[in-house]
């Protein structure tokens, strides 16, 4: 392998732009990767789909990390069955121009379309759906995982069902994912017809969500983080499902399955040092944010895009934050946990960390993979920018109220939790470790997540 | 692994018992923390040292350290890594003061500048040597506003430290292309064991704000720090101080 004589040390960082390590990163077709691991040192090897993980999940400082170039890239579409067939590289953006056009949709979608497929298994994605369909790992047929050893086992929920949901949720920790089988689900248009609500403070928020989430697909709010008292937790709640044919007006019913989403524009790295997001401009936008939206307005007929992808009409969004990146903090409670949340939210408040809207989510059922993050509960998510003065005192303070309500932390997002924190919020952790050691006994799987949060013990080398 | 708050996990100070040193780690101690080790050439200060560390989830270790058995450096270093883990940050922080005697003994300066120059090329170098194998983490190396201009008084450990700062500002470039982060500090006069009975100089400082401006400047990824912040512009005009003059400045 003369490409692995002196293959190129690169800088990489999740999408939050903190922390970055120096790996040697190789582009490889799926045939030479077996080769390529038997390769690997003792800082081992790591797959990396687009970097959109906040941390340092899709890194490996002083190992090789991995990026597939597929057998070839593609999407095989059985529309009989409403399955689809795809290399562990391509995108849910890739995807979806190929399957909404022909009528399908995919089952479970994050907030970006800028993820893999492979990414989604492995972090185990939700979406806005959650509270009834639950996360993506549900909904793979079956995937090829490249093993330490060179071998590629064909696995999932009735094939090796231990390996699958190990590696549903696993960060890539098990094995390289090299292709998948998913389910897809029918539309009959590529819109969503979306109800939006205003709500004055959290508790009517959560009341509203509690009483009547289940009767929607999705369901998501926005919470102002800047406001503080009787404006604390003041939200706009969007809930919404793909819109039938019937509901559509003449101009869209011509091509009710039109979709070609795109960039409007992208940040240029010439974003200053400090960043242009500060308390000042994020009050501003949340204000405005607020303000815009209606009281109360049934049946809006959007695009995919402005209902699931918001951000991803700005490229590179993530350099606002400036040198010192951002953080992005997201953590579950379990229902009854309420008043933890509440907590959440005031410190954050208090804090005059700048932070932009939080997104508040209703988690249905967990998954019963072993690592999978989402479980009946409460899910906050927000970003911070790097750069907040006391932001360590603030976050750790606010793990040991989530630890302590029963809650835990998302690996996708995680960049500055503890291995003490993991093991209280993933009591299942033991038994992940012993499936994924039993497959990859020496420890070529490892990421400096592993490193970080101890996932991945293996001897130190 | 640092995450991304620049909270190491796994701390190392060479030279285990150095005022300064240990308030660099105290400076650097957080819930993150996981492990510090402490390297030095006496275990028993060592472990009254550990003692003031002390806190909860927190492994201290102390490992026989001497700053003149260069030839030991790579084997303890790669021996700490081994069974700690990654070394996120190490701080070179040993060093002989000597005395104005020593400028007159041929013995004693040359165990001053064998411990002083020598023996911190080596352990940075190993140190060096694993960081750059793991891609990451950070060195504090612990300069002196005397190597900046040596002063007459004791020239043996000026004239070293001066070495130290150069080598490690060289190894330091190129060492930014591996991922790894070296930080020169130097401190003026700084009250610790050290500097005891000595009479202080001008713009004398402590082991805590020496601290305090040291990880600041690691977190903000410099290069040099000078602590305190001033004595840059005092050193770069003593250093263009006419000899006549300089030799004249009771400093």
């Amino acid at each position: 392998m003369a490409v692995l004589m002196s293959p190129p040390r690169r800088s990489l960082t999740g999408w939050g732009r903190t922390n970055a390590t120096l790996s040697d990163v190789l582009e490889l077709p799926d045939h030479e990767l077996p080769a390529a691991i038997k390769e690997a040192g003792p800082r081992g090897a790591l797959v990396r789909g687009l970097g959109r993980s906040y941390g340092d999940a899709a890194q490996n400082a002083g190992g090789i990390v991995l990026r597939l170039l597929g057998a070839a890239r593609q999407a095989v579409l059985d529309e009989q069955l409403g399955m689809v067939t795809v290399s562990a590289g391509v995108s849910i953006d890739d995807l979806l121009r190929v399957i909404v056009p022909r009528g399908f949709f995919v089952p479970v979608t994050p907030g970006t379309r800028f993820v893999t497929v492979g990414g989604a298994i492995a972090s185990d994605i939700h979406g806005k759906n959650h509270h009834v369909d639950g996360s993506f790992g549900n909904y793979v047929e079956s995937l090829q995982l490249l093993l330490a050893d060179g071998s590629i086992a064909t696995i999932g929920p009735h094939q090796r069902p231990d390996l699958y949901w190990a590696t549903v949720g696993g960060m890539g920790l098990t094995g390289a994912i090299l292709q998948a089988t998913l389910r897809l689900i029918p539309i009959e248009t590529s819109r969503m017809s979306v109800d939006t609500t205003r709500m004055p403070d959290l508790d009517s928020l959560l009341a509203e969500m509690s009483s009547s989430d289940d009767d929607v697909r999705y369901s998501v709010a926005w919470i102002d983080l800047v406001a503080k008292g009787r404006n604390l937790g003041r939200s706009v709640l969007s809930r919404g499902d793909h819109a039938r044919c019937d509901e559509l007006g003449p101009r869209e019913s011509v091509n009710p399955l039109a979709y070609g989403p795109h960039q409007l524009l992208s940040v240029p790295p010439l974003v200053p040092p400090t960043g242009v997001l500060n308390h000042a401009t994020v009050s501003a936008f949340n204000e405005l944010w607020f303000r815009k939206s209606p009281r109360r307005r049934t049946g809006q007929i959007v695009g995919i895009g402005a209902f699931f992808h918001p951000l991803d009409i700005v490229g590179s969004w993530n350099r606002l934050y400036g040198a010192k990146g951002m953080l992005q903090y997201q953590f579950v409670v379990p229902f009854g946990q309420e008043a933890a949340m509440r907590t959440v939210i005031e410190r954050l408040a208090a804090s005059g960390a700048a932070s932009f809207l939080a997104i508040l989510k209703r988690f249905g059922a967990g998954s019963v993979a072993p690592l999978s993050f989402p479980a009946p509960g409460w899910t906050l998510t927000l970003d911070v920018p790097g750069a907040s003065r006391a932001l360590g005192d603030l976050l750790h303070g606010l793990d040991r109220v989530v630890l302590d309500a029963g809650g835990r932390h998302y690996f996708a997002k995680d960049a500055h939790t503890t291995p003490e924190a993991i093991r209280r919020g993933y009591p299942r952790l033991d038994e992940w470790k012993a499936i994924r050691d039993s497959v990859d006994p020496h420890g070529v799987w490892q990421s400096d997540l592993s490193r970080r949060l101890g996932l991945t013990d293996s001897t130190h080398v | 692994m640092n995450n991304a708050l620049d909270e190491p996990q796994h701390i190392l100070l060479l030279g285990g018992t150095s005022d300064i040193g240990l308030a660099i780690v105290r400076e650097l101690l957080s819930p993150a923390t996981r492990t510090v080790v402490l390297a030095c050439r006496n275990t028993e200060a060592g472990e009254q040292a550990a003692a003031g560390l002390r806190h909860d989830a927190l492994t201290i270790e102390v490992v026989q350290f001497d700053g003149a058995a260069t030839e030991t450096h790579a084997a303890i270093v790669a021996d700490i890594a081994r069974r700690h883990g990654d070394i996120d940050v190490a701080i070179v922080a040993f060093a002989l003061l000597g005395d104005d005697a020593t400028a007159n003994d041929a013995s004693a300066a040359a165990e001053v500048a064998h411990v002083n120059f020598t023996g911190t090329v080596t352990a940075t170098i190993a140190v060096a040597n694993r960081l750059r194998t793991q891609g990451h983490g950070a060195i504090v190396l612990l300069s002196s506003v005397a190597g900046e201009r040596v002063r007459k008084g004791n020239p043996v450990y000026g004239g070293s430290k001066a070495g130290v700062d150069g080598f490690a500002q060289g190894l330091g470039d190129t060492l930014a292309a591996d991922g790894v982060h070296m930080l020169v500090v130097r401190p003026g006069f700084v009250h610790s064991a050290m500097t005891a009975g000595l009479q202080p100089a001008p713009l004398a400082t402590t082991p805590e704000k020496v601290a305090q401006l040291t990880v600041r400047a690691l977190r903000s990824k410099r290069r040099i720090v000078w602590a305190p912040g001033i004595l840059r512009f005092v050193l770069m005009a003593l250093r263009h101080t006419p000899g006549p003059l300089w030799r004249r400045l009771r400093l």
